[in-house]
C-alpha cells in the first residue's frame, strides 16, 4: 500500500469538509462537515503512525476522537440555543455581529 | 497486497461519494446518514492500517454516539424532514474554489513529497502497545482529555438548559 | 636749539588756544579779543622764527647741490584697530619751517592791520576768532606728518574760509560767494579723499608723507596707482588753489573783508594746494613722470599753464581792484603749479614764498586805499584815481609790490619767477617755459593798468582821500621791505633758499636745481619791461594804437565780451551743470524713482498678493485641501468599503480564513 493513497484520501475528505463548512446553511450540516475534517486528520495520523511503525499515530487519533466527541456535544448545545432564540438555524441569517 | 488494495479502492470510492453527498445533499437527515457511511469507511481504513483498536473506537464513538447526537440535534432543531429548498448559502462558488484550491495544494505537496513510498505493516501493533503508550507516555494528555470531556459535558448541559 | 623742532606741536596748539579764548572771553576784553589774537600770533611768530634759526643751524650732510638737513619727525599712535595703526605726528623740515615763517608773518601782520581795518565791525570778535582758527588749521597742515593729519587742517581752513568770506552775510551776495567758495573747493576735496585713500593702500597702508614719498620714488608702488593717486590729489589742488576749471570761486571770494583776502586768498590758504604737491612730490614725480624721460607735457603742467593765461587775460577787464589782484593770484598760483609740474620744485616753492609777501602787500594796500581813499569802494574806474598825491606810503608800497609781482630786478618776484622759467626750460618743458614768459608779460601789463587806474590821473571818487593810520601802513611797509629782500635768499647767485628747503625726496628723485643764468633773467626782465611799457603807453598816450580797439574791431569786441563774462564758465557751472542737474536730471531721477523703482518696490508686494491669491484658490484650496480632505474622504470610503467585509456571517469569515491559509500555503509551496 502506498502511503500516498491514504494521504490523498485524507486530503480529499479535508477539502470536502472545508467546502461543507463554508457552503452549507444548516448549522448541523456545518458541524457534520467539521467531522469530515477531523476524520481526514485521523486517517493521516494513523497512516503516518503505520508508516513509521509507531503507536503514536493511533494514540493521537484516539485523542482526536475524544475531543471530537466533546466538541460535537458542545457544538450542538450551542446550535440548540441558537434555535431556541431565533427559531431557525440558518447560519446565513445569523449576522448580529454585522459591522 | 492486492486484496488490500482492492479493499482500499472500494472503501475509498465509497467514502469519496459519501463525503460529497454529505455536503451536497438537500436532506439534512440524508446528510447525517452519508456521514455515517464516511465514518464507516474511515474505520475500514483503520483496519487496513492495522489499527484495529482505533477502528473499533471509531465505530463505537463516532458512528454510535456522534451521528446519533447529530440526529438528535436535527430533531430538536425542527429541521424539515425531507427535501429543503436550499441548503447551500450564497457563497457556494467561492467555497468550491477554496476547496479545490486546498485539495490541489495538498495533493501536489503530497505527491511531490511522498511519491511512491510504501507502508509496511509487517510488525503487528497490538492494542496493548497502544494502551501502554497512553498510560505511560501520554498519561497527562489522557487525563487532560478526561477533563475536557467533563468540561464539555458540563458545558453542554449548561448551555442547553432551559431556564 | 632744536627744542622747538622736537616740540613742533606747540605751533598749532597756540592759535587753537587763542581761538577758544577769544570765543569765550573776547567780548569782555577792552580790545574785544584782538589783543589775544595778536599776542598768540606774535608768540607763534617767535616760535616760527626760532624754528627757522634752529633749522638753518642744523648739521648738514652732502655738498654742493646736494646739501640737506635731515628732518625731525615725532609720531604718536592715536588708535589701533587690529592691523591698522593710525598715528599723528609732527614733521619738521625746511619746507615746513619755510611755510611756517610765511604764515606766521602774514598772519601777524594781518592781525595788526585788522585792528584798524575792522574797527567798529559788528562781528569784530568772531573775526579774530576765525582768523586764529584759520591760522591753526594752516599750521596743522604744514606741521603734519601724514596725509590724514593734513586733511584735518585742510578742512578746517575750508571752514574758516567760508566763515570769513561770508563775514558780512547780511548781504546775500556775500553769503553766496562764501557758499560758492566752499562748494567749489569741496568738489576738489573729493579728489583729496580719493587720493589719500588710493595712496594709503598703494603705499602698503601708511598715511605718512615721508614713507609715501620714499615708496613712490623707489618703485615699490605700481605706476598706474601712483598716477591716479596723483591725479586725485591734483583735483584737490585744482579746487583749493583755484586752478582751471575750479578757479571761479576765488574772484567771488573777494566779497570778504580785505585782510581775509590778503591772508587766506593770497598768501596762505590757496597755497595749501601747492604745498600739498610739494609735500607729496615723490608721488607726483613718479606718477606724472616729471623727471628725465618725460614727453614735454603732463596734465598738471597743462592745468597750470592754462590757468596762468586765462586768469591773466581776465585781469585786464576788471574794474574792481581786488578782482584784479584775485585773478593775479590765480595766475601766480598757476605759475607755482606749473613750476612743480615741470620739475622746478625749488622755483615753485620759492615763488610761493615771495608771492605771499608781495601779494599780501598788494591786498593790504588795496584795503588801505578803500579804507581811506575811495570811501570803502573798490571800483577803480569810478572811485579811484590820482591817489598817489594823497596816500604816498600806500602808493609807494603798492608800486613796490606790483614791481615785485611783475618780476622786476632786484625785487623778490624777479628771482623766483626766473628760477621757475630757468628750471622748466632746462628740464625740457619748452612749451611751458614759453607760456610762463607770456604770462610774465601779461602780469606786467595788467599790474601797470591797475596802478595807473588807482594812483594816476584825476581823482574820480566822492570821498576825502587821506593816508591810512599807522596800524595799516606799518604792515604795508614791513611787507614792502620783505618784497624787496625775500628774493635775495635765492638771488644774486646765492642759494640759501634751495639749501634750506631741500629734502630727502628732492634728493631721491634727483630733482635738478640750476644755477642762476644771467641770459635767461635778462630776457625775461626785458620782455616784462616791454610789456609794462606797452601797457603804460596805452593809458598815457592818447593816440596809442590799441585805444578803442574793442569798438573798431569785431574780433576784439568778441574777445572783450568773452573776458567780461569770464569765458562764460560761471554760466556753464551754474546754469549748465548745476541747472541741468537741478532741473531735468533731478526731475528725471524723481520720475525714475516714483515710477521705476517704486513700481518695482510696490510691485513686489502687489505681485506677492496676486501670487498668494492664486496659491490660495488654486493650490491651497484645491490641492492641499483636496489632499487633506481626500485623505479623510478616502478613510471614510475605505471604512465604508471595508465594512462590507464585516457582515457578521461566520461562514464568510471562515471562508476568508481558509482562502487566506490556502493562498499562503500556495505561496509557501511555490516560492520557498
Amino acid at each position: 500500500m502506498l502511503l500516498n493513497q491514504f494521504l490523498f484520501l485524507g486530503a480529499f475528505l479535508f477539502a470536502t469538509g472545508v467546502y461543507g463548512v463554508l457552503a452549507r446553511r444548516n448549522a448541523v450540516l456545518v458541524l457534520m462537515s467539521i467531522e469530515l475534517i477531523l476524520n481526514a486528520v485521523n486517517i493521516n495520523l494513523v497512516a503516518f503512525g503505520a508508516f513509521r511503525n509507531t503507536v503514536v499515530g493511533q494514540v493521537f487519533a484516539l485523542f482526536v476522537i475524544a475531543i471530537a466527541a466533546a466538541e460535537v456535544g458542545v457544538g450542538l448545545a450551542i446550535v440548540l440555543l441558537i434555535y431556541r432564540n431565533r427559531r431557525s438555524i440558518d447560519l446565513s441569517e445569523v449576522d448580529v455581529m454585522r459591522g | 497486497m492486492v486484496a488490500q488494495n482492492i479493499f482500499f479502492g472500494i472503501t475509498a470510492f465509497v467514502m469519496a461519494v459519501g463525503a460529497v453527498r454529505v455536503v451536497t445533499t438537500k436532506n439534512v437527515v440524508h446528510g447525517a446518514l452519508w456521514l455515517m457511511v464516511v465514518l464507516a469507511g474511515v474505520a475500514g481504513n483503520f483496519v487496513l492500517l492495522a489499527a484495529e483498536f482505533v477502528a473499533v473506537v471509531q465505530v463505537l464513538v463516532y458512528i454510535g454516539a456522534i451521528v446519533v447526537l447529530f440526529l438528535f440535534g436535527i430533531m430538536l432543531t425542527r429541521a424539515p424532514i425531507g427535501r429543503e429548498a436550499n441548503l447551500d448559502n450564497s457563497q457556494r462558488i467561492p467555497s468550491l474554489l477554496v476547496g479545490l484550491l486546498v485539495f490541489g495544494l495538498l495533493a501536489s505537496v503530497l505527491a511531490k513529497q511522498w511519491g511512491r513510498v510504501h507502508i509496511h505493516t509487517g510488525a503487528v501493533q497490538r492494542t496493548s502497545d497502544v494502551a501502554n503508550s497512553i498510560f505511560t507516555q501520554y498519561v497527562v494528555p489522557f487525563e487532560a482529555v478526561s477533563v475536557v470531556l467533563l468540561a464539555a459535558l458540563v458545558g453542554a448541559v449548561v448551555i442547553a438548559r432551559r431556564d | 636749539m632744536d627744542w622747538i623742532l622736537n616740540h613742533f606741536w606747540l605751533v598749532p596748539a597756540i592759535p587753537f588756544t587763542t581761538f577758544w579764548l577769544i570765543l569765550f572771553f573776547g567780548k569782555r576784553l577792552p580790545g574785544k579779543g584782538a589783543e589775544i589774537g595778536v599776542t598768540g600770533l606774535a608768540a607763534t611768530w617767535v616760535l616760527a622764527a626760532w624754528s627757522a634759526v634752529a633749522w638753518v643751524r642744523r648739521p648738514t650732510t652732502g655738498s654742493g647741490h646736494d646739501v640737506i638737513r635731515s628732518y625731525i619727525e615725532h609720531s604718536y599712535t592715536w588708535f589701533t584697530n587690529g592691523q591698522i595703526k593710525i598715528t599723528f605726528g609732527f614733521h619738521a623740515d625746511g619746507l615746513a619751517v619755510m611755510m611756517l615763517v610765511v604764515v606766521a608773518t602774514i598772519s601777524l601782520l594781518v592781525h595788526v592791520y585788522s585792528i584798524e581795518y575792522m574797527r567798529g565791525d559788528v562781528r569784530f570778535t568772531y573775526f579774530f576768532a576765525a582768523l586764529s582758527l584759520f591760522t591753526c588749521g594752516m599750521y596743522v597742515l604744514v606741521t603734519a606728518s601724514s596725509t590724514l593729519q593734513g586733511l584735518f587742517g585742510w578742512e578746517a581752513m575750508g571752514l574758516c574760509s567760508f566763515m570769513l568770506i561770508g563775514h558780512w552775510w547780511e548781504d546775500k551776495a556775500n553769503s553766496d560767494a562764501a557758499l560758492k567758495a566752499f562748494f567749489t573747493t569741496r568738489t576738489g576735496d573729493v579728489g583729496l579723499l580719493v587720493g589719500i585713500s588710493i595712496l594709503y593702500f598703494a603705499a602698503h597702508e601708511t598715511f605718512n608723507w615721508q614713507s609715501l614719498n620714499s615708496q613712490a620714488l623707489s618703485g615699490k608702488i605700481d605706476h598706474t596707482l601712483l598716477f591716479w593717486g596723483a591725479f586725485a590729489l591734483m583735483c584737490a589742488v585744482i579746487g583749493k588753489s583755484a586752478q582751471f576749471p575750479l578757479h571761479t570761486w576765488l574772484p567771488d571770494a573777494m566779497a570778504g573783508p580785505t585782510p581775509v583776502s590778503a591772508l587766506i586768498h593770497a598768501a596762505t590758504m590757496v597755497v595749501a594746494g601747492v604745498y600739498l604737491v610739494a609735500r607729496t612730490y615723490g608721488v607726483f614725480w613718479s606718477g606724472f613722470s616729471i623727471g628725465p624721460g618725460h614727453h614735454g607735457v603732463n596734465v598738471l603742467a597743462v592745468i597750470g599753464a592754462i590757468t596762468i593765461i586765462i586768469a591773466a587775460l581776465l585781469a585786464f577787464v576788471q574794474d574792481d581792484i581786488k578782482k584784479v589782484l584775485a585773478y593775479s593770484t590765480v595766475s601766480q598760483l598757476g605759475y607755482m603749479v606749473m613750476a612743480l609740474a615741470c620739475g622746478a620744485w625749488v622755483g615753485g616753492i620759492f615763488h610761493l614764498f615771495t608771492h605771499a609777501f608781495f601779494k599780501g602787500l598788494l591786498f593790504l594796500g588795496a584795503g588801505s586805499v578803500s579804507h581811506s581813499g575811495s570811501h570803502h569802494s573798490f571800483d577803480m574806474k569810478k572811485d579811484m584815481g590820482g591817489l598817489r598825491k594823497y596816500m604816498p606810503t600806500t602808493f609807494t608800497t603798492f608800486v613796490i609790490g606790483s614791481a615785485a609781482l611783475a618780476g622786476i630786478f632786484p625785487l623778490a618776484g624777479f628771482w623766483s619767477k626766473d628760477e621757475i622759467l630757468l628750471s622748466s626750460g632746462r628740464n625740457g618743458y619748452w612749451v611751458f617755459t614759453a607760456v610762463g614768459i607770456v604770462g610774465a608779460m601779461l602780469t606786467a601789463a595788467y599790474m601797470t593798468r591797475c596802478v595807473y587806474l588807482t594812483f594816476f590821473g584825476e581823482y574820480r571818487g566822492h570821498g576825502h582821500p587821506h593816508e591810512s593810520p599807522k596800524l595799516i601802513t606799518v604792515p604795508l611797509v614791513i611787507l614792502a621791505v620783505l618784497s624787496v629782500s625775500a628774493g635775495w635768499l635765492g638771488g644774486f647767485g646765492l642759494h640759501y633758499f634751495a639749501d634750506w628747503t631741500r629734502n630727502e625726496t628732492f634728493i631721491a628723485a634727483h630733482v635738478r636745481d640750476y644755477p642762476f643764468s644771467v641770459l635767461w633773467a635778462g630776457i625775461a626782465l626785458g620782455l616784462a619791461l616791454v610789456a609794462a611799457a606797452l601797457a603804460g603807453a596805452f593809458y598815457v598816450r592818447e593816440e596809442f594804437a590799441f585805444k578803442g580797439a574793442t569798438t573798431r574791431s569785431a574780433l576784439a569786441k568778441t574777445g572783450h565780451e568773452l573776458l567780461l563774462n569770464k569765458y562764460y564758465l560761471d554760466n556753464l557751472y551754474t546754469d549748465g551743470i548745476i541747472g541741468s542737474i537741478k532741473g531735468p536730471i533731478a526731475r528725471g531721477a524723481y520720475w525714475f524713482n516714483q515710477n521705476a523703482i517704486d513700481a518695482v518696490v510696490n510691485g513686489v508686494p502687489i505681485a506677492c498678493r496676486k501670487v498668494a491669491r492664486v496659491v490660495y484658490t488654486g493650490i491651497d484650496q484645491i490641492f492641499v485641501d483636496g489632499a487633506v480632505n481626500g485623505v479623510g474622504a478616502g478613510a471614510e470610503e475605505g471604512g465604508v468599503a471595508l465594512r462590507t467585509l464585516q457582515n457578521g456571517r461566520v461562514q464568510f469569515y471562515a471562508g476568508m480564513l481558509f482562502a487566506a491559509a490556502a493562498l499562503l500555503g500556495l505561496g509557501l509551496v511555490l516560492f520557498v
